[in-house]
């Protein structure tokens, strides 16, 4: 049952074939990308918790599924996260400035880079599935060489739009790749409860696609299943699920306990120890002469840095208006909706009104 | 033995009440059982009624209010959390398509005695999508009973009656007012009726009209003009917005001549332009002003930063209150 594709082991350990595909170059980069967003992960909760970024989605655990995915992408694949993927997002090319500020409750923070397609993180479940099949779908009949990645969690997939999308995607051989981050919760309920299937994977059966179990912190694993999922969806061989099994350390948001739920301490204690993705290629590249504490130290102080002056962009970002509200909502807004405008931005004290 | 609870302890305990009273209600949804909810409505439920009564779904509100549709027409009486209000979308189809037209269809032979009980309206600095106030949407399927507390009691009260109704009901609950203040609740069962406004402050000059969390704001702006202009304002809280309960809101305005109606919902096609309706179907020669709506606007409810924009203020009320009082 289940067997995980792995290439890299919990102890930095290559078990599996590299493809000839892996550089040493990639590697290093993966490994400081996940420690960017890591840091990137645990600034934010601190600045919920200072009050100065509104609730928050944290992600740290799962930088391998999110880094390893987002990697294998080139910039002109469309890219649909959810609320928990801001990594993913931001090795796709989001600058974490917009990250930042669409959690301190900004619209603007959705925007992404002009040239790369990265949609607003989806708040509803699942729905942003069926739009990563039309967006691929639409690549394929304008014969753009480029795939859809559509993220998702392990409950999104007892939504009615999962199985659309995999549906869809299956009869118009879309080049869509689901990849699903099976942290083993929905919130509070456990995939064995979510459903009786025992793996996500497995699903795919079902609309006759290629279904792939992966140890999602194992980023070498992630990269080359990406990677051959994109040759397939390219070459008009149609869609992949890809299930990537991993764990978030945290709580679901910063609004949620989940000691009430899961063994919290000591599940994720267990995963930072045993399965940790960041930990196995660190291990690895020094095991392979290329890692080292300098380049360490040297990491950590350049990403801390980096998302500083993230941080500053986002915090002298100008502060919304509340006439931005109106803006957006239509190509050219309806009379109902300006004369509304002027009535917020200045409250009419005016006596009587006209007939 | 005065005991004051919050709506969520007042709805916790309604819930807890019926489900000890009748053995056919049974719950249904998210992160209910075990979490307790993620406002914690359900809180401990699971561990007194256990999971069959009490229970944790997949994460699908297609799947939950369909399945609950079939619950209540086998016997069943389910009451079923969704998480936020933009989230009942999946399961929009089983409730307009389904629960409301079951009775209708099969002419009286099956009916839906359920209830979807979900958090609504702005105010929290909630991420997007989770300060909806769409009520409009409900109130307009004929077949759903559309019920939205403002107060502790109430919540009790009408949530009691809405498990006892033999037609589906939507119970919104006004997130804002979840823990905002306390009030006596008695403990035993009782029941608010359905369809019945109440009369929060008799007044003579003004009458207002408001649900959910924006009677806060009309008690707070009446109170400031009558301490500014001596105006008498009479508070109505519909409480019910599907039926609406004509009488109450026309002996108000036939007495006062004047109204304001305050919702949060986008201006267009929201409730008010119901109220107005009704006003001019049945006492437009008692009115001495034409009848003013201040609501929230014809945007999606903009994320934190400038949510408190987007919601309807003492201030905006106020000069409601003037407008339609020195027309
Ligand atoms: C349609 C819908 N229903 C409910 C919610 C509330 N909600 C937000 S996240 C979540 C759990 C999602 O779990 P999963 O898909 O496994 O993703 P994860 O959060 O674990 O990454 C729920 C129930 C929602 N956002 N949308």
């Amino acid at each position: 049952m289940s067997s995980l594709y792995q290439v890299l082991s919990p102890t930095g350990e290559l078990v599996g074939d590299l493809k000839g595909q892996l550089d040493e170059a990639t590697m290093i980069k993966m490994y400081e990308n996940m420690v960017l967003v890591r840091q990137f992960d645990r600034k934010s909760i601190n600045l919920q918790r200072q009050g100065r970024m509104g609730t928050y989605a944290p992600f740290e655990g799962q930088e391998a599924s999110q880094v390893g995915s987002a990697m294998a992408l080139t910039p002109g694949d469309w890219l649909f996260p959810t609320y928990r993927d801001h990594a993913a997002a931001i090795v796709h090319g989001q600058t974490m400035a917009r990250v930042f500020l669409y959690w301190m409750g900004h619209m603007e923070g959705s925007i992404s880079p002009k040239h790369l397609h990265i949609m607003p993180p989806c708040v509803p479940i699942a729905t942003q599935m069926v739009h990563a099949v039309g967006t691929a779908w639409a690549s394929k009949l304008q014969s753009e060489k480029h795939v859809s990645i559509a993220y998702f969690g392990d409950g999104a997939s007892s939504e009615g739009d999962f199985h659309e999308a995999l549906n869809f995607a299956g009869v118009f051989q879309t080049p869509t790749i689901f990849f699903c981050q099976n942290n083993g919760f929905a919130i509070s309920v456990p995939f064995s409860q979510q459903s009786a299937s025992k793996t996500i994977a497995q699903r795919s059966a079902a609309y006759d696609i290629p279904g792939i179990r992966i140890d999602g912190n194992d980023i070498f694993a992630v990269w080359l299943t990406m990677k051959e999922a994109m040759q397939r969806a390219l070459e008009g061989k149609g869609p992949t699920l890809i299930e990537a099994v991993t764990f978030r350390y945290g709580a679901h948001t910063t609004a949620d306990d989940p000691k009430k739920y899961r063994d919290q301490e000591s599940l994720s204690e267990e995963w930072r120890q045993e399965r940790d993705p960041l930990q196995r290629v660190r291990v690895y590249l020094e095991n392979q002469g290329l890692w080292n504490e300098t380049k360490e130290a040297d990491l950590i102080a350049r990403v801390n840095e980096q998302i500083d002056a993230a941080l500053v962009e986002a915090e002298s970002y100008p502060k919304s208006k509340p006439e931005d509200m109106f803006k957006h909502v239509y190509a050219e807004p309806s009379w109902m909706a300006t004369e509304q405008e002027s009535e917020l931005v200045k409250p009419s004290k005016q006596e009587g009104i006209p007939a | 033995m005065k005991r004051k609870l919050t709506m969520i302890q007042a709805i916790t305990e309604a819930t807890d009440q019926k489900l000890a009273d009748d053995s056919r209600i049974m719950l249904l949804g998210e992160d209910i059982g075990v979490n307790g909810g993620v406002f914690r409505a359900t809180e401990d439920l699971i561990h007194k009624y256990g999971p069959d009564r009490v229970v944790d779904t997949p994460l699908a509100e297609a799947g939950i209010i369909g399945a609950a549709i079939g619950l209540a027409m086998n016997g069943k009486i389910p009451v079923v959390e969704i998480q936020f209000l933009a989230f009942i979308y999946p399961g929009f189809e089983q409730i307009v398509s389904h629960a409301a037209r079951m009775r209708y269809r099969t002419r009286g032979q099956y009916h839906v005695p359920m209830v979807i009980r979900t958090p609504y309206g702005a105010g929290i600095r909630g991420p997007e999508l989770h300060s909806e106030s769409v009520e409009t949407f409900f109130a307009h399927v004929p077949g759903l009973k559309v019920v939205a507390p403002s107060t502790p009691y109430d919540a009790k009260g009408l949530l009691i009656a809405a498990m006892e109704d033999p037609d589906p009901v939507i119970f919104l609950e006004p997130t804002k007012l979840y823990r905002a203040f306390k009030q006596e609740v008695p403990e035993e069962m009782y029941r608010v009726p359905i369809g019945k406004a109440k009369v929060v402050q008799e007044g003579s000059d003004v009458s207002i009209f408001a649900w959910g969390a924006m009677l806060r704001v009309a008690e707070d702006a009446a109170k400031q003009i009558e301490r500014e202009n001596g105006l008498s304002c009479e508070i109505i809280d519909l409480r019910t917005l599907y039926p609406l309960d004509r009488d109450t809101i026309i002996a108000s305005v036939k007495k006062t001549g004047r109204a304001v109606v305050v919702h949060e919902a986008h201006k267009t096609a929201g409730l008010g332009a119901e109220i107005i309706s009704i006003i001019n179907d049945e006492a437009l020669i008692y009115m001495k002003a034409p009848v003013k709506r201040i609501t929230g606007f014809d945007v999606p409810v903009p994320q934190f930063s400038i949510e408190d924009d987007y919601l309807p203020t003492t201030e905006r009320v106020k000069d409601g209150i003037m407008e339609t009082a020195t027309f």
